[in-house]
């Protein structure tokens, strides 16, 4: 089409027919970039060169100030005094703000209400905000900020889950109410079992240590708006909790952000501490402010994953078939609620992982400590509840003389469909008995079996430990509500292609798969549609880009969009050209309409003429999802993701020392939307699970002092702690029998588990150390020291 | 007198005046030259994202690259030297490496991914990519939290696989111009409040020292950058000895290594492995690639970490530490420098010069054994090291030395005592391994507890006995079949 007749206010006309027939497109047979392709993430070639831009890179506006937040030195104490005189007048500095400077509510959290932007009055961890400073640089800040006097008056603290434990019984009540889930009589099952043991796994937490820190920059605008770039996946809770900081409406705040430098769950509730103070001091002084923080202070003042402590106490029989199981989760919320409530809810969902569970009793609590408030983190909950149950299986094989493999198997949700959860769903899409066989032959774990029992018998000093564990993650918020998302398209008259949706971007590739949905949906080449970032402008209200969901729902919501846009270009097709709309067809970089076809953008630069809309929003809302918390039972998930892992390890029973030697996994994903992109996911997944169960140990000192807080001191893996031998493999069957985007299923959490399969074998090499006579209670992370001390426990000493 | 900083940025001449020398490359590369390519991960030399590659003349008319964390380092280490950035790499489209980087999918959030990327291209073009091992221990001191690496490790083997160019002209070319920019004469520069030296020769050291006994010296600023990141000191005058030609010396002479205190980590690496494969394992696993390209023998001892490596892997040899203040030369043991936490035996204005490391005898056994929670880049919970004496059959003189154990690194007196003058047998070995609790009450904290250190302590002087049997056990060591 002529260029010029789709200028604003240019001669328009209707091109003749014969025009158009001359210009036949060309026919390619495929699109480049629709779905089920492996394609590099969106961004590969900027960030490779450095290109690709985080918020700390943007150029500063003129005037911008740097935020430091001052902390808590205590653990838990009254304020008596803040005197913050010699702060406000030393130099550089613009603004000393403190919980009386905050307009609107002294809070960020995401549900209950209880997180203080700044301490008020009482301060409840080490590395809790008691104040910013505003100055000209960052160094300016942060001395400022050392010159305030806090007058402290200390109060009793706990740090430990047993502190916890013990403060709770004081004060009559937990954090938050516990819950408990039933399947059956597990009580008289328990009692009526063959056999019966009780047992503990405690199960530490973990930093994120995403690489690009918690960031947050402040642009004041008239009328007291603000924008707000912040490095979060929930640009709409920063939204929301900056609001109703400065106690303005939702739309007075703008939130976007391009990508995040990694996510992995703390990105979620924790962002909107830095917007909202990035944001006060922006509207206090009318500058642009940025908060950015140093790694230490961000591993201070943010949350982390809940350790939780798992009390089983298990029923089987001689086959090693469970008859029932009773778990106690006691788990370690910090000082607020943040998302623990539904932390732990899927640290129950994920208690029975992949096993049919007869009788089941499963009670949790969630306990305060006055540590940092814990929060999301990949698996959210789910890793800690399966880590017990694996325990368990480990368990019962030693007790029955099996093969854990073997006891695994003898469990199973079974594919029929017949199997139902401690929380009364029913599992009906269970492919975990066809994974793991395959696993089981593919990775030859029987004759490794035996040579790993021959090596034990013939190496008094290292010992080798094997083991297959599977995954069965369950897919969707469990929180019913956030299982929704928007899109907006908008397809210019030049046909390219504006994507935006309420998903964010911390390198998983989501950017990536839903523009290979609109591709695939529009069949046109994936170059043609600019990725754009997220912002609360152009998709409102929309969840966390969390739970493994983003390219489920996001997908979903971005196709419903270009699907209206689509059907408005058939109609006017169909009706422009006198045939029915099922003659207008989409194929790759053209539409044929009758017996003619039209490059894509010639019928989009004509339907523009025609004056049809080539703007949308899409929606999407997953189907059927419920949980009824009085009775403990519903639906919680659309689907479940089900995958295996088999791990090969040695241990030095000197020191304790370990390696990982050898790494199978076989994951379903259903129809992969994109195979390199998932594989992605698997094989990071499985490193960070790795770090959680090995290396990664937060350590606090007796104050309620994390020591942990910078990679000199905090160890996760390297390079080096990747086997050579890793074989990883999308499951070929797979398919989703839900109607999921083109039937893929979510790959963000679920591979994280896969590593419990390298603790299980830890356990199986700290088993053989004393010849397999004593069961080992090895906790997690299983560092050297835990394993050595875990050997000399076996072996008596 | 005072200069200013001078040297090349991405192909281009940079002249820095008026910031502080405290400055970081990486706030100078972000802040002030445009340059956001470069990362900040964590300002403490642990995570790689900051990495630049530095170059300076190599003497001969060429260029020593070496990578570098560009997030502890100061700006006026920049002086004569030249430093490659990420967004340089790529300044013709993308390098091999890069592509390489894109079709493996090596990049998921992509904010390590230009620290990966200058790493790996800075240790291809040194000729240290050799296999896959090579990569790994190349990247070790890069942390990526969302791949799991193996796409990482794949693209650098891609890049191994290919020729490295020869730039034999241009280098001779860029090193005529840093010599030029470097000059002849001891580099001195102000700003802010704050005072840099930089001498040439250990003359000039030993006045500037002894007339500025409060001055900090700093080599490669592996630590002395985080006092300035971390604990945000003021370092009002700073002197760095890396420029100083004496002592970035080596000599390998007969019965003895001399290793001058400047000459940094990867340059002693080489040298040390000769004398043992432990020691060549133990440098492998010390620290990150880039801080073996930094940080300096001498910096190791003389700021008296009670967890440094080398300290108790260089006294169970009977290290000598050589000093020097003013016109005047003193050698002590290396176990008498340290005296207690955080005091060494080192008067103001004095400095250490060299450290000089007797090789081994045939009748003497060396072993060493560094314990962390992480394999790479980790400081030890505890470092051990020993060397037996043997004269018909019998110890005739032993070292035990530890780090992580004590408040300095230190010898094992009583453990020691109960070994000498006899067979060191499985029996010996555990009365020397009772005898540690008498040497130690180690400290409980955030990398061990007092008794996991203890219990490791122990078992170390059982695996070296096993180690020396006739007939050892099968596979004594993890470290050894299983690195």
């Amino acid at each position: 089409m002529d260029e010029t007749r789709i200028q604003d206010r240019g001669p328009a006309g209707e091109p003749s027919l014969k025009e158009l027939h001359e210009k036949s497109p060309a026919q390619p047979s495929d699109i480049r970039g629709g779905v089920h392709k492996t394609l590099p993430h969106d961004s590969a070639a900027r960030h490779v060169s450095g290109m690709a831009r985080y918020i700390d890179d943007e150029p500063e506006l003129p005037g911008t100030l740097q935020v430091y937040i001052a902390m808590s030195s205590r653990a838990h104490a009254r304020i008596v005094s803040l005197d913050l005189d010699v702060a406000r007048r030393a130099p550089g500095v613009v603004a000393v703000l403190t919980a009386a400077d905050i307009p609107g509510q002294n809070d960020y959290s995401p549900v209950m209400g209880d997180d203080p932007i700044f301490a008020d009055g009482f301060v409840f961890y080490i590395g809790q905000p008691l104040f910013a400073v505003a100055a000209e640089t960052l160094d300016q800040a942060r001395r400022a900020a050392a010159l305030a006097v806090v007058d402290y008056e200390d109060l009793p603290a706990g740090i430990t889950i047993d502190e916890a434990i013990a403060h709770a019984e004081a004060e009559g009540r937990d954090l938050l109410p516990s819950h408990t889930m039933r399947l059956g009589d597990a009580d008289a099952a328990l009692a009526g079992a063959p056999k019966r043991i009780r047992g503990r796994v405690e199960v530490g937490g973990q930093d994120h240590f995403y690489l690009e820190g918690q960031i947050a920059v402040a642009i004041p605008q008239e009328d007291g708006d603000v924008i707000v770039r912040s490095s979060t996946q929930h640009p709409s809770e920063v939204q929301h909790n900056v609001a109703k900081m400065l106690g303005v409406p939702d739309h007075a705040v703008t939130v976007e952000v391009r990508r995040m430098g990694g996510g992995f769950g703390g990105k979620e509730s924790q962002p909107a501490l830095f917007g909202c103070v990035a944001a006060l001091v922006a509207l206090k002084t009318g500058r642009p402010a940025k908060c950015r923080l140093d790694r230490d202070d961000d591993m201070v003042m943010t949350g982390k994953r809940h350790e939780v402590r798992v009390d089983y106490d298990v029923g089987f029989d001689e086959g090693g078939r469970l008859q029932a199981v009773a778990f106690d989760h006691f788990v370690r919320c910090g000082y607020s609620s943040d998302l623990s409530a539904a932390i732990a809810d899927r640290a129950m969902f994920h208690a029975d992982n992949a096993y049919k569970l007869p009788a089941a009793r499963i009670h949790s609590r969630r306990l305060k400590t006055h540590t940092v408030s814990n929060t999301a983190f990949r698996g959210f909950g789910g890793p800690q509840g399966m880590v017990g149950i694996e325990r368990v299986m480990d368990r019962v094989a030693f007790e029955a003389g099996l093969d854990p493999l073997d006891v695994r198997k003898a469990n199973f949700y079974p594919a029929d469909g017949s199997g139902v959860t401690p929380y009364h769903m029913s599992v009906s899409d269970s492919v975990i008995e066809e994974i793991v066989e395959e696993l089981e032959a593919s990775c030859d774990y029987r004759a490794r079996r035996r040579e790993v029992r021959a090596f034990n018998a013939a190496n008094p000093i290292l010992k080798k430990g094997l083991a297959l564990t599977p995954v069965k993650f369950g897919i969707s918020f469990t929180t019913s509500h956030l299982n929704q998302a928007g899109a907006l398209v908008h397809i210019y008259k030049d046909g390219s292609v504006h994507l935006n949706h309420g998903g964010t971007e911390m390198g998983q590739g989501l950017f990536t798969k839903v523009a290979q949905v609109v591709a695939e949906e529009l069949q046109i080449d994936i170059e043609r549609i600019k990725i754009t970032s997220t912002t609360t402008a152009k998709v409102p209200n929309t969840s966390a880009t969390a739970a493994s969901s983003g390219s489920d729902l996001n997908g979903m919501a971005a196709q419903a969009a270009a699907r209206t846009i689509k059907g408005r270009l058939i109609d006017y097709a169909a009706s422009r050209y006198n045939v029915s709309a099922e003659q207008v067809v989409f194929l790759p970089g053209r539409v044929r309409i009758g017996n003619m076809e039209k490059r894509f953008e010639d019928l989009v630069g004509e339907a523009y003429l025609a004056r049809v809309s080539l703007s949308s929003t899409g929606f999407y809302a997953t189907p059927g999802i419920t949980y009824d918390r009085e009775t403990a039972s519903g639906t919680p998930f659309f689907y479940f993701a089900y995958g295996a892992g088999c791990s090969e390890v040695v241990i030095d029973t000197l020191t304790g020392e370990h390696r990982l030697l050898r790494v199978d996994i076989l994951h379903d994903v259903g129809q992969s939307l994109n195979p390199a992109l998932d594989k992605g996911q698997i094989e990071g997944g499985f490193i960070q699970g790795l770090g959680w169960l090995t290396t990664e140990e937060l350590w606090w000192n007796d104050k309620g002092a994390l020591m942990t807080h910078a990679p000199s001191t905090y160890k996760i893996p390297t390079a080096n702690d990747r086997p050579d031998d890793f074989s990883i493999r999308i499951w070929e069957k797979g398919r989703n029998p839900s109607p999921t985007i083109y039937r893929s299923k979510a790959v963000g959490e679920p591979p994280f588990m896969l590593a419990i399969s390298a603790f299980s074998a830890l356990t199986d090499a700290v088993c053989a150390a004393g010849d397999y006579r004593v069961f080992p209670d090895l906790d997690a992370p299983a560092t050297p020291e835990r394993v050595l001390m875990a050997v000399e426990a076996v072996r008596g000493r | 007198m005072a200069e200013p900083i001078r040297f090349i940025l991405n192909g281009e001449e940079r002249a820095i005046a008026g910031l502080a020398p405290t400055t970081t490359i990486l706030a100078y590369l972000r802040q002030h030259a445009g340059l956001p390519g470069t990362k900040e991960g964590c300002a403490e030399g642990d995570c790689g994202a900051c990495t630049v590659l530095l170059a300076e003349p190599d003497g001969v008319g060429g260029l020593r690259r070496r990578a570098v964390n560009a997030c502890i380092q100061f700006i006026p280490s920049l002086h004569g030297r030249a430093i490659e950035t990420v967004e340089y790499l790529g300044r013709g489209g993308l390098h091999p490496l890069q592509a390489a980087m894109v079709e493996n999918h090596a990049s998921q959030c992509g904010f390590c991914t230009p620290g990966f990327v200058m790493q790996l291209y800075g240790a291809w073009l040194t000729g240290a990519l050799t296999d896959r091992q090579s990569v790994k221990d190349v990247i070790a001191g890069n942390l990526c939290r969302c791949t799991g690496y193996g796409p990482i490790v794949d693209a650098g083997l891609d890049l191994a696989a290919r020729p490295v160019p020869d730039t034999r002209a241009e280098d001779a070319a860029l090193a005529e111009r840093l010599v030029a920019l470097l000059g002849g004469e001891m580099f001195h520069y102000e700003a802010a409040g704050g005072a840099w030296c930089a001498p040439r020769h250990a003359d000039e050291l030993a006045d500037l020292y002894a007339s500025r006994p409060d001055a900090r010296l700093v080599a490669g600023a592996t630590d002395v950058g985080l006092w300035v990141t971390k604990q945000h000191r003021d370092l009002p005058v700073l002197i760095d000895v890396s420029r100083v030609e004496d002592l970035r010396h080596i000599e390998a002479g007969p019965g003895r290594i001399y290793i001058g205190a400047a000459v940094t980590h990867r340059e002693a690496a080489s040298h040390l492995a000769e004398v043992h494969r432990d020691l060549g394992e133990m440098m492998r696993r010390f620290a990150g690639y880039q801080i073996r390209n930094a940080g300096t023998v001498g910096g190791n001892i003389a700021n008296g970490s009670p967890i440094g490596d080398l300290p108790p892997a260089l006294i169970a040899l009977g290290a000598r530490l050589h000093l020097r203040k003013g016109e005047t030369a003193r050698s002590v043991p290396l176990e008498d420098f340290f005296i207690a936490y955080g005091r060494q035996d080192r008067a103001p204005g004095e400095f250490v010069a060299a450290v000089e490391v007797p090789t081994l005898e045939d009748n003497q056994r060396y072993f060493a054994h560094k314990v962390s929670k992480r394999f790479d880049s980790d400081i030890s919970a505890v470092m051990a090291a020993f060397l037996l004496t043997f004269e018909d059959g019998v110890v005739s003189e032993v070292r035990l030395a530890f780090g992580g154990m004590a408040a300095t690194p230190k010898r094992a007196a009583a453990a020691e005592a109960a070994l000498v003058g006899q067979p060191f047998d499985a029996a010996a070995a555990d009365r020397a391994a009772a005898a540690l609790a008498e040497d130690f009450a180690p400290l409980t904290d955030m990398r061990a507890s007092s008794a996991y250190r203890l219990k490791v302590a122990e078992n170390l002087i059982r695996r070296f006995e096993m180690e020396l049997r006739d007939n050892p056990p099968a596979r004594v060591s993890l470290a050894r079949e299983f690195a």
